[in-house]
C-alpha cells in the first residue's frame, strides 16, 4: 500500500472535482511565486503589498463565489480551496480577499440595490476598487447589536455619526460598508472615499497580521446620498450573515497557514542534527508532528463537508462556528508547535511560523472570538444562550 | 491565424525518479506531471499571437489518460480546443513515428502556425517539432525567441550561442520551436478554468489517423537502457616526506585530474 502524503493524509484530493482542484493549483502556483517571496518584507513594513490587488482580481479570485457582475460564480468548495492558498502564505492576504469578497461584495451583493450591484460589484471584482466593512465600535466587539453608531434622516440622504474599530482595509478602501443605527435598526450604508466626514485612521504597533491595513473610522456628520443605504439590510441579522461567509473562509484560510507552518517545521526537523541525530528522530519532536497530522486532516475534513453543506444550501451559522472555532484553535497550536521545533531560528522573520502563529492570534479573536463560538456551540447543545 | 500548440506532460521537476522494472524507462506510477517547460512558453505565445491577430488556438497533446490535466489546463489558459491523441498503441519512443502521428493530425486542419516546445524534459531528442515540419512539408526555425507575424510571414528571433541572435524570415504556414523564456507565462483565471469546461477535446488514436500498426510498435531504435549515472569517489593518501608527497602530487595532477 503506497503511503499517504502527510500533508493530506487522507486523501482529501480525490474527493474534489477537477475544477476545484485546478482552481487550488493555478491560486497556488500564483501564491507561491507572487506574493510568498515578498510577504516576509511586507509585514516586516507594516503594509499590505497593493500590487497584488489587481492580479488576485483578474484570477477571479475577489467574490469568486459570487455569481454575475463580473463574478465567476464559483463553488464554496473551490472558495475555501483559494482561502487556504492565500493563508498558505499569510492571513493578511487572506484577510483582504475575505473582507473584499464576503464582507464587502456579499452584502452588496445580498442587500443592495441593482443599480448599487451594478455600480460597485464589476469594479471589486477586478480590484479596481478596494472595500471594507465597518461594524466593530471600541465598546462593541462581541457585542455588535450594542453599537453607537447612528444614522439620522436628513434632507437628500442620511447623516452617519459614530466611531468604528478594528477596520480591515478601511484606509485603502473605495468604498466603505458601514453599519449604524436607523431609528433604532441597524441598516448597511455604502460610504464612498471623500465624503466629507468619514475619516479612516491606520492603527499603528501591531504585532499581528502586519502585512494587513487596520484602521479605525471616524463618522462625524457624514452625509451620503439617499442612494447610499442599503435597501435589503434589516437589523442585526445582516451584518452577521456577511459574518457567516466570511468566518467560512477563515475556517478554510486557516489550515493553509497550518500547512504551511507544518512544512517548515518537518522539513528543518529532518535536516537539524542534535547530539548526532536529525531532531524528527527524537519521540517528543514526532510527537508534535502526530498532532499535527490529526489536526490539519480533521480541519480539512470538517471545512470539505461544511463546503458541500454551503453548496447544497443547508449550512447553519452553528456548523460554521464549530469549523472557525475548531481550526483557529488547531492551526495556532501547529504555527506555535513549529516555531517550538524551529528552535532559536523560529524567532527569526526567515521562517514562517511564528508569522503565522502571530496572525493566528488576531484570526482566532476576529469574527466571533473563540468564546462567542463556544457559546453559539452550547446554545446549539443546550438550547439555552448564555449571552443575550 | 490558425494556430496549433503541440504540448507534451513531463514529470514534474524535483520529482523523485526510479527506473522501472525493466530498466529501459522511469518508474511513472508515483510522479506528478506537468506541462513541458518550453511547451508551455509555446502556449503562452500562441495565445499572445491570437490575442493580436485572432483567430484559434487548438492543443495538440499525445499520451496516455493522465495527459488530459495538461490540456485542460491549456484550455483554461484561453485555447480554444484540443485533439487529444491517446498513445495506448504506440511503444516506440522513436520521434520520427511521432512526429509522423502528429503530422497525421495536423494535416487536414489547416494551420497558419505549428508551435511547439524546443525539446522536451523527458526523453530531450529536440526533433519533434522540426520533424513534423518535415512530414507536412512546412519552413521551420528553432530556439525561438521573438515572433513578428507580417502579411503571409512570419520574422523569427532565434537564440545561438554565446548570447548571439539571428532574424529569420519564413512563409506561412510555417513550424516554429520554442525557446523557454521568451515571455511570462499566464497564470489560469478561474473564469478560464471553469469555460474550459465547455471546450471540445476530440480524442483519435494513431491507427485512426492511418498511421499502420506496425510503425506503432517499431520505429528504428529502441531504447536499450536507463540507468542512474553511478557516483565514484576515491581518496588517496600520499605519504613520504614534503618533496615526495608534492611529487606525487603534481604527478597526479599531471597524469589522473589532467589539470596540469
Amino acid at each position: 500500500m503506497k503511503s499517504p502524503n502527510v500533508y493530506d493524509v487522507y486523501d482529501i484530493n480525490s474527493m474534489l472535482s477537477d475544477e476545484e482542484k485546478q482552481v487550488r493549483d493555478s491560486i497556488r502556483e500564483f501564491v507561491r511565486n507572487e506574493a510568498v517571496p515578498i510577504f516576509r518584507d511586507y509585514f516586516r513594513e507594516g503594509k499590505f503589498p497593493e500590487q497584488l490587488i489587481k492580479p488576485l482580481g483578474e484570477l477571479g479570485v475577489l467574490g469568486a463565489n459570487l455569481d454575475g457582475y463580473g463574478c465567476p460564480g464559483l463553488n464554496n468548495v473551490a472558495y475555501g480551496l483559494i482561502m487556504q492558498e492565500l493563508e498558505y502564505c499569510d492571513s493578511g492576504l487572506r484577510s483582504f480577499a475575505s473582507v473584499q469578497g464576503a464582507l464587502v461584495m456579499y452584502p452588496i451583493y445580498a442587500f443592495g440595490s441593482e443599480e448599487q450591484k451594478q455600480k460597485y460589484l464589476p469594479k471589486l471584482a477586478t480590484g479596481e476598487y478596494i472595500g471594507c466593512f465597518g461594524l466593530t465600535e471600541p465598546d462593541y466587539g462581541s457585542n455588535p447589536g450594542g453599537m453607537i453608531t447612528r444614522a439620522e434622516k436628513v434632507a437628500g440622504g442620511y447623516k452617519l455619526n459614530g466611531r468604528k474599530m478594528w477596520i480591515t482595509n478601511a484606509s485603502l478602501a473605495d468604498v466603505a460598508v458601514v453599519w449604524a443605527k436607523l431609528d433604532g435598526v441597524v441598516r448597511g450604508f455604502l460610504v464612498e472615499k471623500g465624503t466629507p466626514g468619514f475619516q479612516p485612521r491606520p492603527m499603528h504597533g501591531k504585532l499581528s497580521l502586519r502585512a494587513s491595513d487596520t484602521s479605525e473610522i471616524l463618522l462625524d456628520d457624514c452625509i451620503v446620498p439617499e442612494d447610499a443605504i442599503l435597501p435589503g439590510s434589516d437589523g442585526l441579522k445582516s451584518p452577521l450573515s456577511c459574518l457567516t461567509q466570511a468566518r467560512y473562509g477563515i475556517a478554510w484560510g486557516v489550515i493553509g497557514a497550518a500547512i504551511a507552518s507544518f512544512e517548515e517545521s518537518l522539513e528543518y526537523a529532518k535536516g537539524r542534527v542534535m547530539f548526532d541525530r536529525p531532531i524528527a528522530g527524537y519521540q517528543l519532536t514526532q510527537n508534535k508532528f502526530a498532532y499535527m497530522m490529526t489536526e490539519i486532516t480533521k480541519m480539512q475534513l470538517l471545512v470539505l463537508q461544511l463546503g458541500r453543506l454551503k453548496d447544497a444550501g443547508t449550512m447553519h451559522h452553528a456548523q460554521v462556528s464549530l469549523a472557525k472555532r475548531n481550526n483557529c484553535e488547531h492551526a495556532l497550536n501547529i504555527a506555535r508547535m513549529s516555531r517550538e521545533i524551529l528552535g532559536a531560528n523560529g524567532i527569526m522573520d526567515d521562517y514562517v511560523s511564528m508569522r503565522h502563529a502571530n496572525n493566528l492570534e488576531t484570526v482566532k479573536t476576529y469574527e466571533g472570538t473563540h468564546e462567542i463560538h463556544t457559546l453559539v456551540l452550547g446554545q446549539l447543545a443546550t438550547g439555552i444562550a448564555a449571552f443575550s | 491565424m490558425k494556430i496549433a500548440i503541440l504540448l507534451k506532460q513531463v514529470p514534474v521537476k524535483d520529482a523523485t525518479l526510479k527506473i522501472d522494472g525493466n530498466g529501459t524507462w522511469i518508474d511513472e506510477s508515483d510522479l506528478q506531471f506537468e506541462i513541458n517547460e518550453s511547451d508551455h512558453f509555446g502556449l503562452e505565445e500562441a495565445l499572445r499571437l491570437k490575442e493580436k491577430h485572432g483567430g484559434e488556438v487548438v492543443v495538440v497533446t499525445m499520451g496516455p489518460e493522465r495527459v488530459r490535466e495538461a490540456i485542460k489546463q491549456a484550455l483554461a489558459k484561453g485555447a480554444d480546443r484540443a485533439i487529444y491523441i491517446n498513445d495506448s498503441e504506440v511503444s516506440t519512443p522513436d520521434p520520427q513515428v511521432h512526429a509522423r502521428i502528429l503530422a497525421a493530425a495536423l494535416k487536414d486542419e489547416g494551420f497558419d502556425l505549428i508551435l511547439s516546445g524546443l525539446q522536451s524534459d523527458d526523453y530531450g531528442y529536440g526533433q519533434t517539432g522540426v520533424l513534423v515540419a518535415a512530414e507536412l512539408g512546412m519552413a521551420h526555425a528553432t530556439l525561438v525567441m521573438e515572433t513578428d507575424v507580417q502579411d503571409g510571414k512570419i520574422k523569427v528571433k532565434r537564440e545561438l550561442e554565446s548570447g548571439w541572435f539571428q532574424y529569420v524570415e519564413l512563409p506561412l504556414p510555417a513550424v516554429l520551436t520554442i525557446q523557454s523564456g521568451l515571455n511570462q507565462i499566464r497564470y489560469a483565471t478561474i473564469k478560464g478554468i471553469m469555460a474550459a469546461k465547455r471546450k471540445e477535446i476530440r480524442e483519435v488514436s494513431p491507427t485512426e489517423l492511418g498511421i499502420d500498426a506496425a510503425e506503432l510498435q517499431g520505429g528504428a531504435f529502441a531504447l536499450e537502457k536507463v540507468y542512474v549515472p553511478q557516483k565514484t569517489k576515491e581518496t588517496a593518501v600520499l605519504e613520504g616526506d614534503a618533496k615526495e608527497i608534492v611529487s606525487a602530487l603534481v604527478d597526479k595532477l599531471k597524469n589522473e585530474a589532467k589539470v596540469l
